[in-house]
C-alpha cells in the first residue's frame, strides 16, 4: 500500500490516485532495483547515516533528518510554486507558465524528462561497486549520500512521468529501471552514463565535472515553462551541490597528496613509486571526464575527443559506444 | 550548393564502381552479400551540408542503386542482402534535411524520384531475381531510413531500449515520408491505418515488442543476439531462392559517355541538344547481324550483349536528361537499325528467359523503360525509314506520349512486335504497355501480337499502333509544329498531364507511391507551411518554431 508515511512528499500524494495507483507498481520494482544495482555489500550496512529530506520550507530550502542508509525513505518534492509565474524566454515569452503538458511539446518535454531521468539510476549503477575500496569512512558516506539522492532525482522525474504523461509515462518509468549502465542489450541513454566508474578517481573526476553538467541541465529544467517540471528540479538542486562539493574536494585531496609526494621526492614527477596518482595520470582522467561531459551539452555526435583522449587511456574501451544520439539529421 | 543540388546547371554523374564508394561498403559470404551504410559525412554532392547520423544526399543513393544492380549482375550467387550499417546505434537517419533546405524544388523532386526508383528496384530484385533483402536495423531508423528498410522483405530491430523505427517527416518536419513510407505501412506490411495515423505522428517512433506488434517490424532482438539471428534469417531466406550457385556473374564495366555541350554520346544510344527550342534528339541503336546462337555467347559479351549495353546506356541518358538538363522539356525518341536483327533478338531473350543472366537483363530492360514512364518530360517518337521501332525498342514509340510515323509511298518504314512486348516489360501499373493502350478493348492486343508485322504505315495506323501518320509532304511541318507547341506550354500543366495520362489502368503500390504519395509531397514542398520563411523545414535545426496557416485545403 502506497503511503504518505512511507513516502514523503509534498505533492498530495494521500488524495491523489492516479500518483498512488501508478506507484503502487513502480515502487517495488524500484526497491527491488535498489537491491540488485545500488551500492553492493552495504544493502543491510548499519554504520552510515544519511541525509533524507522530510520537508521543504517555503522559500525552498529543504527539512532534513538523518537516517541509517538501509532506512532511507525516497521521497517527491517540489518546490513551492511562484505566485503567477511567467515564462522567461522564447516564443511564450511573458504567457502564464503551464500546469499541464500542452499537447504540442508532449514528445519533447518527454524526451527531456526521461533523459534526465535515465542518467539517475545510471550513476548508482556505474558507482555500485565502489563503497567495496572506499579509502574512509567519510568518503563512503558522502558516496552512498550521492547515490540515494540520485535515486530519489528518479523518483522526481518518474513523479513528473506518472503525473503528466498518461500510460506512455508509466511505461517510461519502467523502462528507467530496464536500462542498465554499460549493458550491451540495454544501455544507458547517455554515453557517460555507460562508462565503468570502478575506482574513486573516476569517481571524484564524475561529481567534478559530469554533475557539473547535471547541474547546468537541472538549472536551465528548473526555468521550463512547464511549472512541475521547474518546481521539481529546483528541489533537486538543493541537493546536487552537495554532489559537486564531493567532486572538488575529492580531487582537491588528491592532487594535494600528489604535491606533498612529489615535494618529498625531491619534485620528481614519479609518485607512483610512493603510491601516489602521478600528475599525467590525473590529468588524463580529467580529459575523459571534461570531455564527456561537455558531450552531454550536444545535440549531435560528438564524443570524438572523449574517444582519442579514452584510447590513450585505455585502447578499445570508449569504442563500445558510438555516440550520445538525441537529434535527427534526416527525413 | 549549386552543383549538387540544382541552383546552377548540375553535372551529376550517375555511375560509379564499389571501389569508388565513400559511403557503402559491401561483404559477400557466399549466398549472402551485406551492404553495410556508413555515410562520410564530409562526402556529400555538396559542401554545404554534413551527412551526419547515416543522412543521405543523392550521391549517397547513386551508391546504393548501382550496388543492387552490381549484386543482380556480378554476383549471381547472392540470395539474400543484408542491408544494415556500419554506424553504432543508428542505422540510418533518412534524408539529409539541410540538403533538402537548401535544394531547388526541382532537385527535391528528382532526388525523391530516385531514391524510389532504387527503392522499387530492391522490391523488384526480390520479387523477380530471387534476391531476399533483409534489413538489420541496428540503431536508429528514422524517416528514409525506415523507407529504405521498408523496401526490403524483412525487419529486424535491435531491442536496446532505445532504438525505434520511426516517420517523424509530419511531427519534426512539416512533410510527409515521401519515399514509398506511408504507402508500405499500410500497401505492403498492412499495418492497421489508425496505428499508421498514430505512428505518423510521433517523432520518436515504436521500438520493442511494440514495433513487432503492430507490424512495423518482423522481430526484435536485443543486441548480444542480434547479429546471429540476423545471420541465421538471412541463411533461411537464402535457402528459398533459386539462383544459381555455380554461376560466374558478368562485370558491369563504366559506360564512358563522351559529353559536350549539346551532345552526350553513348556507343549505342546518342543524345543532341538544341538548347534554343529546349528539345532533345534521343536515337537509340539496334542490334546488327545475327541473333545470338546460346547463352554462353552473351555470358562471353557481358555488357557488351547489345540489350544490357543499350539499355544501361539509354538509362544513364535518361538520369542525367532528369538532373542536368531541366530546361530541355521534350525529347524526341528515335532509333536506327535493322528490325530483322531486332525481332531475332527479341525470340532470343525470350527462349532464354528462364536462364539467370537474361531474366537479370529483361528485368533490367523492364526498369529503364519504367523510368522512361516516369521521367518528367514529353517523349515524342518519330518513326521515320531506317528507324529500328520493333520489338523491345517499340516499347520506346508506345511509352512516348504521341508517336509520328512517315507515310511515304517512296521509302519503306515499318514497325514490328514481338513477345517483349506481350509481356516482359510491364509499367508500373501492373500492365503491358500495349494493355494500358487498348484498356477499352483488350481484343485489340492480341490482335497486334497475333499480326507477325510488319506494320506499315497505314496498316499501325489501322492496328493503332501510332497516333499519326502525316505523309511525305505534310511530315516536317507536322513534325515541327508539335514539337515548337509543346514547348511552348506550361512545363507545371504538361508535367501534371503527363503523369495523368500514362498510367491508366489499375492502381499498384508503385502507382500509389508515385502517383499519390509523391505527388502530394511535391504539393507540400512547395506550400509555405513547409518551405516558406517560417515553414517547418525552413524551422528545423534553428532557434525557431515553424508557424503555419491553419487553412486546411
Amino acid at each position: 500500500m502506497i503511503s504518505a508515511e512511507k513516502i514523503p512528499n509534498n505533492v498530495g500524494l494521500s488524495s491523489n490516485k492516479r500518483l498512488q495507483r501508478a506507484l503502487e507498481h513502480w515502487q517495488p520494482a524500484y526497491i527491488q532495483w535498489w537491491k540488485e544495482m545500488g551500492p553492493q555489500g552495504f544493502q543491510d550496512y548499519h554504520q552510515v547515516y544519511v541525509r533524507t529530506a522530510v520537508s521543504v520550507d517555503p522559500s525552498g530550502w529543504a527539512h532534513f533528518e538523518y537516517v541509517k542508509l538501509p532506512e532511507y525513505r525516497w521521497g517527491i518534492f517540489l518546490a513551492d510554486p511562484v505566485h503567477d509565474r511567467r515564462i522567461g524566454f522564447g516564443d511564450f515569452m511573458g504567457q502564464p507558465v503551464w500546469h499541464e503538458v500542452p499537447g504540442e511539446f508532449r514528445n519533447q518535454l518527454r524526451r527531456l524528462i526521461v533523459t534526465q531521468g535515465d542518467t539517475e539510476p545510471a550513476s548508482v549503477e556505474q558507482q555500485r561497486w565502489l563503497g567495496q575500496r572506499c579509502p574512509s569512512l567519510y568518503d563512503l558516506r558522502n558516496l552512498f549520500q550521492v547515490n540515494v539522492e540520485e535515486g530519489r532525482h528518479l523518483w522526481a522525474m518518474v513523479y513528473l512521468l506518472h503525473s503528466y504523461f498518461g500510460r506512455d509515462g508509466r511505461d517510461e518509468a519502467e523502462e528507467l529501471l530496464a536500462r542498465q549502465s554499460g549493458n550491451r542489450d540495454k544501455p544507458r541513454i547517455l554515453d557517460a552514463f555507460n562508462e565503468p566508474i570502478d575506482n574513486w578517481l573516476d569517481f571524484f573526476m564524475f561529481t567534478m565535472f559530469t554533475d557539473r553538467d547535471g547541474k547546468s541541465q537541472l538549472l536551465s529544467l528548473s526555468e521550463s515553462s512547464l511549472d512541475p517540471l521547474a518546481r521539481t528540479t529546483r528541489f533537486m538542486l538543493t541537493e546536487e551541490a552537495h554532489h559537486m562539493f564531493v567532486g572538488e574536494t575529492g580531487v582537491a585531496r588528491i592532487l594535494e597528496r600528489t604535491c606533498q609526494l612529489m615535494k618529498q621526492s625531491g619534485f620528481s614527477e614519479d609518485v607512483r613509486s610512493v603510491g601516489g596518482i602521478d600528475l599525467p595520470t590525473i590529468q588524463k582522467f580529467v580529459n575523459l571526464w571534461f570531455s564527456l561531459s561537455l558531450d552531454l551539452h550536444g545535440n549531435e555526435i560528438s564524443t570524438n575527443a572523449a574517444s582519442y583522449f579514452a584510447n590513450r587511456r585505455q585502447v578499445g574501451r570508449s569504442q563500445r559506444h558510438g555516440g550520445d544520439v538525441r537529434a535527427r539529421g534526416g527525413a | 550548393m549549386e552543383a549538387a543540388t540544382g541552383t546552377a546547371k548540375p553535372n551529376v554523374s550517375f555511375e560509379t564502381s564499389p571501389e569508388k564508394y565513400r559511403h557503402w561498403k559491401l561483404a559477400f559470404d557466399g549466398p549472402v552479400a551485406t551492404v553495410s551504410m556508413d555515410v562520410q559525412e564530409d562526402a556529400g554532392l555538396s559542401p554545404d551540408y554534413r551527412l551526419k547520423l547515416n543522412s543521405y544526399d543523392l550521391g549517397v543513393d547513386i551508391e546504393l542503386a548501382d550496388a543492387i544492380q552490381r549484386i543482380r549482375f556480378e554476383h549471381p550467387e547472392v540470395r539474400t542482402v543484408v542491408i544494415t550499417s556500419l554506424k553504432e546505434r543508428i542505422f540510418c537517419a533518412g534524408a539529409n534535411i539541410f540538403m533538402l533546405r537548401g535544394s531547388t524544388h526541382a532537385w527535391k523532386v528528382n532526388f525523391c524520384k530516385y531514391t524510389n526508383e532504387t527503392r522499387l528496384a530492391i522490391e523488384d530484385a526480390s520479387e523477380h531475381s530471387g534476391i531476399k533483402f533483409l534489413a538489420a536495423l541496428n540503431g536508429i531508423c528514422a524517416g528514409g531510413g525506415y523507407e529504405l528498410a521498408l523496401a526490403c522483405d524483412e525487419l529486424i530491430l535491435v531491442d536496446d531500449g532505445n532504438s525505434a523505427v520511426s516517420l517523424p517527416e509530419t511531427p519534426l518536419l512539416g512533410v510527409l515520408p515521401g519515399t514509398g513510407g506511408l504507402t508500405r505501412v499500410v500497401d505492403k506490411r498492412k499495418v492497421r491505418r489508425d496505428l499508421a495515423d498514430f505512428f505518423g505522428t510521433i517523432a520518436e517512433g515504436i521500438k520493442g515488442k511494440r514495433a513487432v506488434e503492430w507490424r512495423l517490424v518482423d522481430a526484435v532482438y536485443p543486441t548480444s543476439q542480434f547479429r546471429q539471428r540476423v545471420a541465421d534469417r538471412a541463411k533461411a531466406l537464402a535457402d528459398r531462392s533459386d539462383r544459381p550457385s555455380d554461376a560466374a556473374g558478368i562485370r558491369l564495366n563504366p559506360l564512358n559517355p563522351s559529353i559536350d555541350e549539346n551532345r552526350y554520346k553513348y556507343s549505342l544510344v546518342d543524345i543532341e541538344i538544341d538548347r534554343d527550342k529546349r528539345v532533345a534528339t534521343l536515337t537509340v541503336s539496334g542490334p546488327i547481324g545475327d541473333a545470338p546462337v546460346s547463352v554462353d555467347q552473351i555470358i562471353a559479351a557481358g555488357d557488351q550483349f547489345w540489350a544490357l549495353r543499350a539499355f544501361r546506356e539509354l538509362d544513364d541518358a535518361l538520369l542525367r536528361l532528369r538532373i542536368n538538363e531541366p530546361l530541355i522539356g521534350t525529347v524526341v525518341i528515335k532509333t536506327r537499325g535493322d528490325q530483322r536483327a531486332m525481332l531475332a533478338m527479341d525470340a532470343f531473350l525470350i527462349a532464354h528467359a528462364q536462364h539467370w543472366l537474361l531474366r537479370e537483363i529483361i528485368n533490367f530492360m523492364k526498369r529503364t523503360l519504367k523510368r522512361l514512364d516516369l521521367t518528367s518530360r514529353s517523349f515524342f517518337a518519330l518513326i521515320e525509314p531506317g528507324s529500328c521501332f520493333a520489338g523491345s525498342l517499340f516499347e520506346l514509340a508506345i511509352a512516348a506520349d504521341r508517336s509520328y510515323m512517315l507515310d511515304d509511298p517512296e521509302q519503306e518504314n515499318t514497325i514490328a512486335l514481338s513477345g517483349m512486348n506481350g509481356g516482359p516489360l510491364k509499367m508500373s501499373n501492373g500492365l503491358t504497355r500495349l494493355e494500358t493502350r487498348f484498356l477499352a478493348d483488350p481484343q485489340k492486343v492480341k490482335a497486334a501480337l497475333a499480326d507477325d508485322g510488319p506494320f506499315d504505315p497505314q496498316e499501325a495506323m489501322a492496328a493503332e499502333l501510332i497516333s499519326f501518320a502525316p505523309d511525305e509532304l505534310d511530315w516536317d511541318d507536322e513534325v515541327r509544329l508539335a514539337i515548337e507547341g509543346r514547348a511552348a506550354l506550361s512545363p507545371d500543366a504538361l508535367t501534371a498531364m503527363e503523369a495523368n495520362l500514362r498510367f491508366a489502368g489499375p492502381e499498384t503500390m508503385e502507382t500509389k507511391i508515385f502517383g499519390r504519395l509523391t505527388a502530394w509531397q511535391n504539393w507540400i514542398f512547395i506550400r509555405p507551411n513547409a518551405v516558406g520563411e517560417k515553414g517547418a523545414l525552413t524551422a528545423y535545426g534553428s532557434q525557431s518554431r515553424p508557424e503555419f496557416d491553419y487553412n486546411r485545403t
